[in-house]
């Protein structure tokens, strides 16, 4: 990592305790902020987050490690969660999933080479009603068919 | 995206969907005063519609009992059972019911900050719900001196969750508030003594609290007109599955599988599991069954399967759900979910002994005692209902064993 973007990141993180405390209660909306901008939350930025918040950075790590919607790893720009719960299921999750992966050429748990999208499933999403659904973000798709799951991937950047 | 952001007050119900002004609730609160809510509510019976059933009444006596600097009022929005939606509905469509439910609580217990904590998946309607708690504020329905009444102050923070699924047990919810892994506590000690930061708390659910307002303006012996006796008023029933009209339903409780099925147009039905994975599954000579505390309790998750269905395919996801969501804590949970999971691969691939299977079934029994929280003591009744109540189906197609 670049020095300059070490220094950037170190401000932001800065920036963030400033708005959400110190305290140890605020771990998880600090760690929230920088993996909604930045997709993952680097080794770099758990060794800063811990120091001033006067933590070991394992504590952080172990933190990072049990949610699933916290990564240490690089992910891609966009990330689409497919719902794996048996009510999206039963209405065709598995046409959704075999459409996404021949679309983009990858399998689930994969990043596209130009980091644009990566897949992941993850359980009941709260719409199984209007289901197959998906997240990609934070925002829903609903009723979801091979069609329009083309269309909404051809439309993320 | 369709109808879910917009806020139509088109539903029907006894209770929860009956008619409602905003502020009347919190307004009728500060005039009964702290022990006129605490009677009514105690009056009306309400118990817990996470799916526990614990009495609201208790709950809040304890903590308005409890003597210390700080209390907290934390609504538990973090509905992850597969198949439950209801508080989706409740947030997006009726979130005055919600908060203001947490402003009486936060008045009678003595508490000045209520800690929404709305799970990650939810993060869309973050704006939405801020946006409605800043009207709040604009109208001194939260903030200083609410409605003019000296010295009660309270306010409402939301945070998000992380796509846990185990954060939905109160004391796991406690710790992610408090900025650590999502792992159970034991209990006792329990919230209400010593909860959020050490302090009493008083943890919700969503439907519990989007209840209080209507007890409150409407009086407990009017909530308890609906239901049995030992389960007053209505419940929120999130329907999905095999179904002409998925969705949330309100009906009173007492009502019977076989009438849900109708109202939902339900056909050839084989089988209903009641109470999402964590629940029990029934098959057709249970259908006259009715939905109480007294009989099949549950949170409101309803999925249900018509004849085309694999039941071990069903419990195959449900298991896999288990394995994943497990937090690994405590041994019963972190290894029994595995060991029933490969039961099930067994199976599938028709290399089981009865015995064995018999075995996986003692275990699933001791997990439900020896467990650490809800998860692990719950995750077995899929396993064991599926194969007992579908025996004949999953043993015929999977062939005689060895």
């Amino acid at each position: 990592m670049l020095v300059m973007e070490r220094n950037t990141l170190s401000e932001e993180i800065e920036e963030l305790i400033k708005i959400y405390g110190s305290e140890r209660s605020s771990l998880l909306q600090i760690l929230q902020a920088i993996q909604r901008k930045h997709k993952y939350i680097s080794d770099f930025a758990q060794q800063e987050v811990a120091q001033l918040m006067n933590i070991h950075p394992v504590e952080v790590y172990s933190v990072i490690s049990f949610y699933s919607f916290l990564h240490s790893e690089p992910q891609g720009r966009n990330i689409v969660r497919l719902c794996q719960t048996i009510s999206c299921d039963m209405k065709g999750k598995e046409d959704v999933k075999s459409t996404v992966e021949k679309e983009l050429g990858i399998k689930f748990g994969e990043t596209t080479k130009d980091k644009r999208i990566t897949l992941e499933f993850t359980n009941c999403l709260g719409m199984c009603d209007q289901g197959p659904a998906m997240i990609i973000n934070e925002r829903v798709y609903t009723r979801l068919n091979t069609e329009k799951v083309i269309q909404i991937l051809n439309e993320i950047k | 995206m369709e109808s879910i952001t917009e806020r139509k007050k088109t539903r029907t119900g006894p209770v929860l969907f009956s008619s409602y002004t905003q502020g009347e609730g919190i307004r009728k609160a500060l005039q009964l005063g702290r022990g006129n809510i605490l009677f009514e509510l105690k009056s009306s019976g309400l118990r817990g519609r996470g799916g526990a059933g614990f009495p609201t009444s208790t709950k809040w006596m304890l903590t308005a009992a409890s003597i210390a600097e700080e209390k907290f009022i934390v609504c538990n929005a973090d509905e992850g059972e597969p198949g439950t939606f209801k508080d989706r509905v409740l947030l997006l469509e009726y979130p005055e019911l919600v908060f203001e439910g947490m402003v009486i609580a936060g008045f009678t217990i003595g508490a000045k900050l209520g800690l929404v904590y709305l799970r990650g998946e939810y993060e869309y309607m973050l704006k939405s719900l801020q946006d409605y708690i800043q009207m709040m504020r604009n109208e001194n329905l939260l903030g200083k001196n609410i409605l003019g009444k000296n010295d009660f102050n309270f306010d409402i923070e939301i945070r998000l969750g992380s796509g846990s699924y185990v954060c939905g047990e109160e004391t796991a919810l406690i710790e992610s508030l408090e900025g650590y892994r999502g792992e159970p506590r034991n209990r006792p000690p329990f919230p209400v003594d010593t909860g959020y930061m050490g302090n009493p708390t008083v943890v919700n659910n969503v439907e519990t609290l989007a209840s209080v307002p209507h007890i409150i303006t409407k009086g407990g012996e009017w909530f308890r007109v609906y239901g049995t006796s030992k389960s007053t008023g209505s419940k929120l029933f999130s329907v999905s599955g095999d179904c002409e009209k998925p969705g949330v339903y309100e009906l009173p409780w007492g009502t019977t599988i076989n009438e849900l099925l109708k109202i939902v147009e339900a056909k050839n039905t084989k089988a209903v599991q009641v109470g999402g994975a964590s629940g029990v599954c029934l098959s057709k000579s249970q259908f006259n069954r009715s939905f109480a505390y007294e009989d099949v309790a549950t949170g409101g998750s309803v999925i249900i399967f018509n004849e085309s269905r694999n039941m071990l395919k069903v419990l195959k996801n449900f298991m896999e759900f288990f394995v994943e969501e497990s937090c690994g804590q405590c041994t019963p949970c972190r290894i029994g979910n595995v060991k029933l999971l490969e039961g099930i691969e067994l199976i599938e691939k028709g290399k089981f002994t009865f015995s064995y299977i018999n075995k996986l079934k003692d275990l699933g029994r001791t997990m439900q005692v020896a467990s650490k929280c809800g998860l692990g003591q719950s995750s077995p009744n899929s396993f064991i209902s599926i194969l007992e109540n579908f025996k004949d189906e999953i043993f015929q197609t999977n062939g005689r064993g060895k």
